[in-house]
């Protein structure tokens, strides 16, 4: 059975591009990149190329790159590191109810150690409003959180204006971006963010790579203790062929990304008018606010989305909804809830996530599948008012 | 998508697994579901490492997973967690405050096994669900009705947990272990080569570790912020008389004799408890013997009702040997008078009184 992906914001699979380089790279590139001698050398030359490819995917200076093992680890270096390195004798950090759970859990560990973490509630289009930003500072708020754009939703924050609001406070900015680095235009300098954390399996790299944009004199205590590798920000051995992965990965992004993101919003919207058009009682979560190119985020009134989301992979349509949980099951988003949903539109609510191998025939075949799918459930449903 | 496709409740026990791998083997396009259930993690004091009956633990879900992965075919996990909370959790603890003995097993055959999952699987594009239960499923090609029968393997038969199914209910269900016994099962599972054929039964009530009830039902209070004072009272004998004092009325059931923490002359059992006083009534083992009963929200299967008095086996424990009985009518048809023949030790409210015409199930409801 032939199979479409559609659940490209849980991962995306290795370019052609990515897998070449890598491959020769982990021909040709194995020595230590702190090594004196000249295999060290060689690896130290080709790290340093990646991490430019990097800067030029943030439009940051090379230097404030720091390689880690992903999303999570960058956001856990970010948010513990930033404030763990604040002398302050009370320290606050605000951030929102839609973060990733990298960034929500490492606040709730922050919170065992102290600190005082405040959660920005969105609006009902997943929205943060920089005025509750504003709201929530105290004098001695030393971090401010906020996504770059969400992965639920795809909606993209008003990133700028909140890291103009913290900084004005005295507070760093960090950004988590990793749904939004390879699919967005990031201009770090421009967004004004101090922290910025990026994922490379999110754009055609392989898992266990990312990065953490740290400006410059931005003071961040390490996570791990070790050899001063990455300016002492992360220890531990170079993962020199993963960070030319990384690189030519975020190349990729930089060279293609206004012609890949104007491709991938056509297949959205052309996926969202056929399921709309096809599916009564449904619409679009966070449909009205500025969003990723590629995400779609739909609810179906009288449905569940578990037996959607497994028949639709039974006849070879990828696709997710909410989160999973340790056990692989899923529970409702807690993004949607947090936007207000109810439980049961929360629970019926489908993620459609876009990417590179997508076609607008795969397009129509999901919309053809999710429409047999979803009748097929109202048929079933005692919840659902057969009108 | 094939139009027949089966999905196989498949928990990572040696049951379920073999049920998948046979239906697997003879071409049956199946897909395996695990129910998500309960979280264990939610009270880590109650089942510390090593404990049994750590029911959808990691471990079952990983063993469930392996089996799919051994055999090819499409798995899932269903997440029915605040589903078994609501309708089996609660009504349990309420049951056991209520001063009945539940038996959770047959309201998640009910109200989650083959009813929920039957929506879901129908949902996701099987019609028909199978599982590891050790029953029988025939059809009266007169009446037309489907019927329940029990297993190969008397000794494992779990009819008595199955009395509430319905005919649409058993229409989309099979049982195909129903026609083996346990070792013979195991011997299937270790020729299909499947990880879990050596893994141990699991217990009976799958949430409660190490089959502690009332240490359950205290751990759930806690952390429902419930109080516990308020369920404390009085042990006392058919006259009254004040014998002791006891930590809740859960902690008992009817016929148990273990921790009453009374000294008496002669052995003392619980008659019966009474839980708007908050008593416990104790009392000698004659006094636990009674020769009828009434079984109400009657479910029938092999008959569409009860329409005149007639002859039945009737269990009103997992493990009673069937005592012959008279069945009547009452004037509400949901309920059935039950008169044994020979007087039954510790008739509990709560259980079921299943009915049986030989290996066939007649029907049961719950003993008053």
């Amino acid at each position: 059975m032939q199979s479409h992906y559609f659940d490209h914001n849980a991962t995306t699979p290795v370019s052609l591009e990515v897998r070449e380089a890598m491959a020769e790279a982990l021909s040709n590139v194995w020595g230590n990149a702190s090594s004196v001698h000249r295999f060290g050398q060689a690896a130290r030359q080709r790290l340093e190329a990646s991490r430019r490819q990097l800067a030029a995917l943030l439009s940051c200076q090379p230097k404030e790159v720091v390689f880690t093992s992903g999303g999570t680890e960058a956001d856990n270096l970010a948010v513990l590191g930033a404030v763990r390195a604040s002398r302050r004798e009370r320290r606050h950090v605000v951030t929102t109810t839609i973060e990733h759970p990298a960034v929500l859990n490492a606040c709730s560990q922050l919170e065992r150690e102290g600190v005082e973490v405040t959660c920005v509630e969105v609006d009902g289009g997943c929205r943060v409003d920089p005025d509750s930003v504003r709201r929530a500072l105290r004098p001695h708020t030393v971090l401010v959180s906020v996504m770059h754009a969400n992965n639920e939703t795809g909606v993209v924050q008003p990133v700028g204006e909140i890291a103009r609001i913290a900084r004005e406070a005295g507070a760093l900015m960090h950004c988590d971006g990793v749904q939004a680095a390879g699919k967005l235009a990031v201009d770090v300098e421009a967004l004004g963010v101090d922290l910025y954390s990026i994922s490379g399996h999110k754009f055609y790299a392989p898992k266990g790579l990312g990065a953490l944009f740290v400006r410059q004199g931005t003071k961040i205590e390490p996570l791990f203790h070790g050899g001063h590798h990455e300016r002492d920000y992360r220890p531990g051995t170079e993962n020199v062929p993963g960070a030319i992965a990384l690189g030519r990965a975020a190349q990729w992004a930089a060279e293609n990304l206004a012609s890949e993101a104007a491709r991938l919003v056509e297949l959205r919207d052309q996926l969202e008018r056929g399921l709309l058009a096809r599916i009564p009682d449904a619409g679009v979560n966070g449909g009205g606010a500025a969003r990723t190119p590629n995400t779609a985020n739909l609810w179906f009134d009288g449905i569940d989305s578990e037996p959607l989301l497994i028949g639709l992979d039974l006849r070879g349509f990828a696709v997710s909804s909410g989160a999973a949980c340790s056990s692989g099951a899923t529970e409702p988003s807690h993004v949607l809830t947090a936007m207000g949903l109810s439980k049961e539109r929360a629970k019926s609510s489908l993620r459609f996530s876009l990417g590179r191998s997508n076609t607008s025939s795969q397009v129509e075949e999901l919309i053809e599948a999710v429409g047999q799918a979803v009748a097929h459930l109202r048929r079933l449903s005692p919840a659902y008012a057969h009108a | 998508m094939p139009d027949d496709l089966i999905a196989v409740a498949m928990s990572g026990g040696v049951d379920s697994s073999t049920v998948a791998g046979m239906l697997h083997r003879r071409g049956v396009p199946i897909v395996g579901l695990t129910m998500q259930l309960w979280n264990q993690r939610r009270m880590p004091d109650l089942s510390p490492e090593g404990s049994t009956g750590r029911c959808c633990s990691l471990d079952d879900v990983y063993d469930a997973r392996a089996v799919a992965q051994h055999l090819g075919i499409p798995y899932y996990v269903v997440n029915f967690q605040d589903r078994f909370e609501q309708q089996v959790v609660r009504p349990f603890i309420d049951e056991y405050l209520a001063g009945r003995t539940p038996i959770p097993c047959t309201l998640c055959n009910n109200f989650i096994k083959f009813d929920q999952f039957l929506e879901v699987a129908a949902g996701a594009g099987a019609s028909r669900i199978a599982t590891g239960h050790y029953a029988r499923i025939t059809r009266d090609e007169a009446t037309g009705r489907h019927q329940l029968r029990t297993s190969a393997d008397t000794a494992k038969d779990q009819t008595y947990f199955l009395f509430g199914l319905t005919q649409e209910q058993l229409s989309r269900s099979s049982f195909p272990l129903g026609g083996y016994t346990k070792p013979q099962v195991r011997d299937l599972a270790r020729e299909l080569g499947l990880p879990v054929a050596e893994k141990d039964d699991s217990q009976e009530i799958c949430f409660v570790p190490n089959g502690d009830y009332a240490a359950f039902i205290d751990a759930y209070f806690d952390e429902q912020g419930i109080r516990r004072e308020a369920t404390r009272g009085e042990l006392v004998d058919r006259d009254g008389h004040v014998l002791g004092e006891h930590g809740g009325v859960h902690h008992f059931t009817v016929g148990q004799r273990r921790g009453l923490g009374i000294a008496a002359g002669e052995p003392l059992y619980v008659i019966a408890t009474e839980p708007a006083t908050q008593r416990v009534i104790v009392g000698r083992n004659e006094e636990l013997l009674r020769a009828r009963l009434t079984a109400r929200d009657v479910n029938w299967i092999a008959i569409a009702a009860l329409d005149a008095p007639r002859r039945a086996a009737v269990r009103i424990r997992n493990k009673h040997l069937a005592a012959p009985a008279m069945l009547f009518p009452t004037a509400d048809a949901a309920r059935v008078e039950v008169r044994f023949d020979e007087p039954q030790r510790a008739v509990t409210p709560g259980q079921a009184a299943v009915f049986y015409d030989g290996d066939l199930v007649l029907g049961g409801g719950w003993i008053e």
